[in-house]
């Protein structure tokens, strides 16, 4: 458990959930990022809503330049699939996300918190699909 | 105004603690899912915590909120409405996770972490509004 790092996971965390919490009292809307982003696009994307879901994207790439600007917090982002394998990663992210109505935020943190059953099945579902896939990737086939 | 506003400070400290809680970085997230690594002492829990974390906080928010006739800033609770345990879901969310898996990155981190500029990050971005447009226009969500 080398890697672990339960302070700054505790306190990100509390974070995410200050920010999805704020974003229903106050906007009356689910803090669901597939939801935000996919809602761009969509049918029934109109008006003013654009410029919301444009404004929390452009914080989300904010928030972690400020991070990296003014503190020392250091992170980084590390892809290490090759390009094929991160095609069909994205593709089947956006497109999963979409039929399923929603990621690990909008099921995982608000729904769950909303006590929502189908929050919790949909969780369930990609949790142990995730598991599933790195337990296939790094000890059946060895690595991508 | 104030929406957009209260938007854009949302998203910035939704994206600030996917930066600390290390979220943003899929190996962080890959080592959370690799559950068997348990084995030989290699597991990450701390996604884990951040969910903990991330409830802990969202959840009295929200349960409070969730009642509310409308939200403070105007406007309706656009809550969701529909209950039903569907195969959409389910397979949505299977499908989703092993993107999720072959990579390590959900939406949330993928977007945040366009911060690093890196092609790889952009080239997953780009691959998942593909995913989300061609779910959108064939009518299946």
């Amino acid at each position: 458990m080398e890697n672990f790092t339960p302070v700054s996971a505790l306190i990100g965390g509390g974070l995410i959930g200050l920010a999805s919490g704020m974003y229903l009292l106050l906007n009356g809307r689910i803090a669901g990022i597939s939801g935000i982003i996919g809602g761009l696009f969509g049918r029934n994307g109109t008006g003013s809503a654009i410029f919301e879901r444009l404004a929390f994207i452009i914080g989300l790439i904010a928030g972690p330049l400020v991070l990296m600007t003014t503190t020392s917090i250091s992170v980084s982002s590390v892809v290490t699939s090759p390009m094929p394998v991160i095609v069909i990663g994205g593709l089947l992210v956006g497109f999963g996300t979409t039929l399923g109505s929603g990621c690990t935020s909008g099921h995982g943190i608000c729904g769950l918190s909303r006590l929502s059953m189908r929050s919790l099945v949909a969780t369930l579902s990609f949790m142990a699909a995730g598991f599933i896939t790195v337990l296939f990737t790094r000890h059946l086939i060895g690595g991508l | 105004m104030m929406r957009i506003l209260v938007s854009l400070i949302c998203g910035t400290i939704f994206g600030a603690g996917l930066y600390i809680s290390g979220m943003i970085d899929p190996q962080k997230v890959l080592g959370f899912l690799d559950i068997w690594a348990i084995t030989n002492g290699g597991w990450d829990p701390s996604l884990a915590l951040v969910m903990a974390g991330g409830l802990l906080v969202a959840m009295p928010i929200i349960q409070f909120a969730k009642n509310r006739r409308e939200p403070v800033c105007g406007g309706e609770m656009a809550l969701p409405t529909n209950h039903k345990i569907t195969r959409k879901l389910i397979l949505g969310g299977l499908m989703f996770g092993t993107g999720w898996g072959l990579v390590g990155y959900c939406p949330g981190p993928a977007i945040s972490a366009l911060a690093f500029g890196q092609i790889d990050t952009v080239i997953f971005v780009v691959a998942m509004l593909v995913g989300m447009m061609v779910c959108k226009f064939s009518r299946l969500a």
